[in-house]
């Protein structure tokens, strides 16, 4: 196979400076096809920082990524998104004075090409509600169809984020913390609905809870002051004395 | 369907209010609160506070009237071109405008406006500081006399009305759809594959279309256009009537339009006649401190909560 049928996204020499702070190191980064791929480091370390960079939201100072073999270095962020690289947010990134069925159709809704339609009714977008449905089915929320998304719990809100994300029919996705700040119960049912729609895709996350890492990726990169530190299963990476003393300190 | 029967009791009583009311507040009235709803889509729809409205009230009233005086076009056709040019004001004050957010944008819509101000101030086809006087106000649809005040009131109602669908619609659209999911989450938004600028643009060269329908009908109705209507203090005060009636519900910036030029109008005439803008001050503030959704929205709140 070759090398851009094996890896759907690469980076070579990514950087990233402010102002005499060099925030991403040239990175050399490469996911291959349907891995979950962790990014982990210590605060700091410039894991959001990257996926900003590849999602375009901050400009990459110098270096180069490529997706599916194209480079995307140039192309902007809601570009790189209808290519198929969605990516989710530290925070909840829903719209919380929508329902939760029109949090997921408005991800539909872009390929109707009606979306600068002002003077269509809403109602032209129930055609969408049985599609809208099923992928909130799919992630455990069919009670909330007609919930308005700021009164759900956190949880339930990081799930619709999910659901939203995969009606995009994402071939890749980008999941910043995906678990953070939740209860027990809580990153059960998160970890579970990764690993079920990790299924024909490629996945990127930032997370910190290891836990959730070991049970979930493929392959593991670990971040240290912005420059790759090592690579490897999780097996490999947790041994690595490396990575005990960049999480520890020296004195660990 | 509460909402259908309301808006229905709404034009009923708009259709039998010039039996008890001079029709010329009326008309006054309803030509602010097509400007205040206008004006919403892109504060409470679009979460984009315009400082600059009055560019395109006052821009649409000159251009219209100036299309009615000198070019003696119909009266409806005047008032397209004075919101065409309003839309096209707001095309190129807009296109500058999103790029930035919050306070930035509300300052770079105020230069802009003061900009266009400064550009009535000194032309002469505004009429400088006389304004643009005697503007006729014309047939409607070629054979009714809109000199007559009644016959003018249904005019500007029909106006109004229909101005009130296209808000209303354009809110509950599949456009309005992205819209509100851009106000709500912005970079969300983008990751979905929306180009954000280009939805926050079509919300803002609508609402400032809609503010010149607005502004060009003021105009016919009074048979004036002047630099009052293009002064900072019009976009003030378009901000006020939308926040006291109800940010980000359809019949809220309606509702605060009514209630400010009702009480500048009562106000006006008795003993605080000077103090206008101190009691105006007030009830904003009060607004802000106590009731933060407005009329509308408080009201929507209480029903909610009883039911």
């Amino acid at each position: 196979m070759s090398d851009t049928g094996k890896y759907i996204l690469e980076t070579q020499g990514l950087t990233k400076e402010f102002k005499g702070f060099t925030a991403v190191d040239t990175v050399d980064l490469k996911v291959k096809r349907h891995d979950i791929h962790a990014l982990i480091g210590p605060n700091g370390a410039g894991k959001t920082t990257v996926f900003n960079l590849l999602t375009k939201f901050l400009i990459p100072t110098r270096g180069k990524i490529t997706f599916n073999g194209r480079d995307i270095t140039a192309t902007k962020s809601a570009e790189i998104a209808r290519m198929g690289v969605i990516r989710s947010f530290q925070i909840s990134a829903v719209f919380p004075h929508m329902t939760a069925r029109e949090n997921v159709r408005v991800a539909l809704q872009r390929k109707l090409g009606t979306s600068f339609h002002f003077w269509r009714p809403v109602s032209s977008l129930n055609r969408l509600n049985d599609r809208a449905d099923e992928l909130l089915t799919m992630v455990g929320l069919e009670h909330f169809t007609d919930a308005v998304v700021a009164d759900m719990p956190y949880g339930r809100k990081r799930a619709l984020e999910i659901a939203t994300t995969l009606a995009m029919e994402p071939e890749m996705m980008l999941l910043d913390e995906p678990t953070q700040g939740m209860g027990r119960e809580d990153v059960e049912l998160i970890t579970q609905l990764i690993k079920k729609v990790s299924a024909n895709r490629t996945i990127l996350m930032v997370e910190h809870n290891l836990g959730v890492v070991s049970t979930l990726c493929d392959k593991i990169t670990v971040l240290q002051r912005g420059a790759l530190l090592t690579e490897g299963t999780y097996e490999e990476v947790s041994s690595d004395p490396r990575v005990k003393e960049a999480y520890m300190g020296k004195a660990a | 369907m509460n909402t259908k029967i309301a808006y229905l009791i709404a034009i009923g009583l708009l259709l039998v209010a010039p039996l008890a009311i001079y029709p010329v507040f009326l008309m006054k009235l309803l030509c602010f609160a097509l400007f205040a709803s206008a004006f919403n889509l892109i504060l409470g729809f679009g979460g984009l506070l315009s400082f600059g409205h009055a560019a395109f009230f006052g821009g649409a009233a000159y251009v219209t009237g100036h299309a009615l005086k000198v070019w003696g076009l119909p009266t409806e056709l005047g008032i397209l071109v004075g919101a065409a040019v309003a839309g096209l004001l707001g095309l190129a004050i807009g296109s500058l405008a999103i790029r930035r957010q919050g306070i930035y944008f509300a300052m770079i819509t105020l230069a802009m406006a003061q900009m266009v101000y400064f550009l009535f101030v000194s032309s002469d086809f505004t009429g400088g500081e006389n304004g643009l006087q005697g503007v006729p106000r014309g047939k409607a649809l070629g054979f009714i006399d809109l000199q007559d005040n009644l016959s003018m009131y249904y005019f500007v109602l029909a106006i109004f009305v229909i101005g009130y669908f296209v808000i209303s619609r354009t809110v509950n659209s599949p456009f309005g759809q992205v819209l509100s999911a851009i106000r709500d989450n912005e970079a969300r938004a983008t990751s979905l594959g929306y180009d954000v600028d280009r939805y926050k643009l079509l919300a803002f060269v609508l609402s400032a279309t809609l503010a010149g329908v607005a502004g060009g009908t003021k105009t016919v109705v009074f048979q004036l256009a002047s630099l009052t209507d293009a002064h900072w203090h019009m976009s003030g005060e378009v901000v006020l009537m939308t926040l006291l009636g109800g940010l980000g519900t359809i019949p809220g910036p309606a509702v605060g339009a009514g209630i400010i030029i009702t009480l500048q109008n009562y106000l006006a005439s008795g003993p605080l006649g000077a103090w206008v803008p101190v009691v105006l001050g007030v009830i904003f503030v009060i607004c802000v401190l106590a009731f933060r959704r407005g009329v509308v929205g408080e009201l929507r709140e209480v029903i909610r909560k009883s039911f």
